[in-house]
């Protein structure tokens, strides 16, 4: 059996939304390089919606595949919407992950919730 | 596909293989029976007890076949404990960046109150004899350094280190798992007391190794049961495993000098290569290590995004990242050596085998250099080292 799932090998090979959104209005940045893992996440909002999303990653595998799904699962969607994605949704929607690859999708979640804080930051707008 | 990760474990040789078939089929009998079916198989047992013995310059009787490299090392490590502790000697000595069966077995002895001294292995991955000496008291009981590492392929000055010991009277143990059949080893001439050895290393089949221990040494049983290996090891004799193992030690020896010159050129080829990837550096020293093994840290990247892609690009190699290793740190040879965490989770061992051609090192570097820098391209640490944000550590 293969270590990740097709779904995982797939946004890991062809991950989706990659680079940097010059003018983001909301960046998060978590994980730390010690640890072997840094998520960073450009979004830009205009009317409540997430209009674009970009991620860069330095991580493994997974970390990457847990990226790149998390981009593809709100991009275009409202963020009241966006910020309730879980880690879990985005494992699931990998078609799972290892048992010790999960804080990966856990850092991909709090990837996104940074960069709505920075948003909300930045623009004074509360997210309900 | 290019197989570039032999210090993990090795293709069996095809005399390994016959050997090991031919036994099955015709040799099962237990050589502990007295018919002749039994005897032969004794007969089979014996012989490679001295093949193994001459290979390493060893005596027959001085053999223990064992399940692999980490059985014979526990044993070593704790039959010289156990000696030690009659005569009061309670300290080990041993290196920072050994095989966790060393390492995790002096764990083990440090709880039931031994001590421990693990020497510096320095930035070059090697040790210092004399550092070996001065740290030697009148307690130690032993010092058990490997031959050369299995991550970063760097061999130890293991004949001045066992001269030091032989002169101070202090056993002397050596993991040589990935030395043996690749560099040359002699028992008596590097004088090493207790020596370990792994057949999936050199073209052997997995589930045996031996534990060559010098005689006069007394060593603990780890499995109790029945007499065989002179009562040190119980539990019938894997005859065909240990027949497949003497004939690819054999075989493998036979081809060591010029395997050694083969390998070492494409290594230093593979070298070269890989040191024109910016902001990259070898790791362990450029000389004095084994003559199939590369290991490079990248800044930028993690080793498992790595490994994955050259898969994809059918190569096969390994790393010493924390998400290979199934832990959050990164391997502790790297960190041994000095290499900060950042950079370690970003390393790559290919180590080669007979079978490397040059076409395929000219393959590994080309891959090796646009795998490194499509993941550089969306690394946000490589973006913050480009900007200037963060300061390049290699």
């Amino acid at each position: 059996m293969a270590l990740y799932s097709e779904k995982v090998m797939d946004h890991f090979r062809n991950p989706r939304n990659v680079g940097v959104i010059e003018d983001a209005n909301g960046i998060g940045e978590v994980g730390n390089a010690k640890c072997g893992d840094i998520m960073k996440m450009y979004l830009k909002i205009e009317d409540g919606i997430v209009k674009d999303v970009k991620f860069e990653t330095f991580g493994c595998g997974s970390a990457i595949a847990s990226s790149s799904m998390a981009t593809e699962l709100i991009m275009g969607q409202p963020v009241s919407e966006v910020r309730k994605l879980t880690n879990k949704a985005v494992a699931e929607a990998l078609d799972g992950l290892p048992d010790y690859k999960m804080h990966c999708s856990v850092l991909a979640e709090e990837a996104i919730r940074s960069a709505l804080e920075d948003y909300q930051k930045r623009t004074g707008e509360i997210i309900e | 596909m290019i197989y570039a990760d032999n210090a993990a474990t090795t293709k069996m040789s095809e005399a390994a293989i016959h050997t090991m078939v031919s036994l099955l089929n015709e040799t099962w009998g237990n050589p502990s029976s007295l018919y002749e079916h039994g005897q032969k198989a004794k007969e089979v047992l014996e012989k490679a007890r001295e093949e193994v013995a001459a290979a390493i310059g060893a005596e027959p009787r001085e053999i223990v076949f064992t399940s692999g490299g980490s059985e014979a090392d526990n044993q070593a490590i704790l039959s010289a404990a156990a000696l030690g502790k009659k005569n009061g000697k309670i300290h080990i000595i041993s290196s920072a960046f050994e095989h966790h069966a060393v390492l995790h077995t002096l764990n083990k002895l440090e709880k039931e109150g031994y001590e421990v001294t693990l020497l510096d292995v320095h930035e070059n991955g090697l040790i210092v004899p004399e550092e070996v000496e001065e740290a030697i008291r009148e307690d130690t009981c032993l010092v058990t350094i490997m031959t050369a590492n299995n991550e970063i392929g760097t061999i130890q000055p293991i004949r001045e280190i066992g001269a030091i010991c032989r002169k101070k009277n202090v056993l002397f143990h050596t993991d040589a798992v990935q030395a043996i059949a690749h560099i040359p080893v002699n028992v008596a001439d590097d004088h090493i007391d207790m020596l370990s050895a792994s057949a999936h290393k050199f073209h052997g089949p997995k589930g045996v190794g031996f534990l060559s221990a010098r005689k006069g040494i007394r060593l603990t049983n780890l499995i109790e049961g029945g007499a065989q290996e002179r009562g040190r090891r119980a539990g019938t004799e894997n005859v065909p495993g240990i027949a497949a193992m003497t004939a690819a030690l054999k075989e493998t020896c036979g081809k060591m000098a010029e395997n050694a010159e083969h390998l070492t050129k494409l290594r230093n080829m593979l070298i070269e290569g890989l040191k024109e990837i910016p902001h990259s550096a070898l790791n362990g020293d450029a000389e004095r290590r084994l003559p199939g093994n590369v290991n490079f840290c990248f800044e930028g990247i993690e080793g498992e995004s790595l490994l994955l892609l050259l898969d994809d690009r059918g190569i096969q190699a390994s790393s010493g990242s924390a998400c290979t290793s199934g832990s959050l740190d990164p391997s502790h040879v790297l960190l041994a050596i000095g290499r900060v965490h950042d950079v370690a989770h970003g390393s790559l061992r290919l180590s080669l085998g007979e079978d490397t051609t040059e076409e395929d090192v000219r393959y590994m570097i080309r891959s090796v250099k646009e795998v490194v820098e499509y993941l550089r391209g969306f690394s946000p640490i490589w973006r913050d080292l480009m900007s200037g944000k963060k300061e390049f550590i290699l």
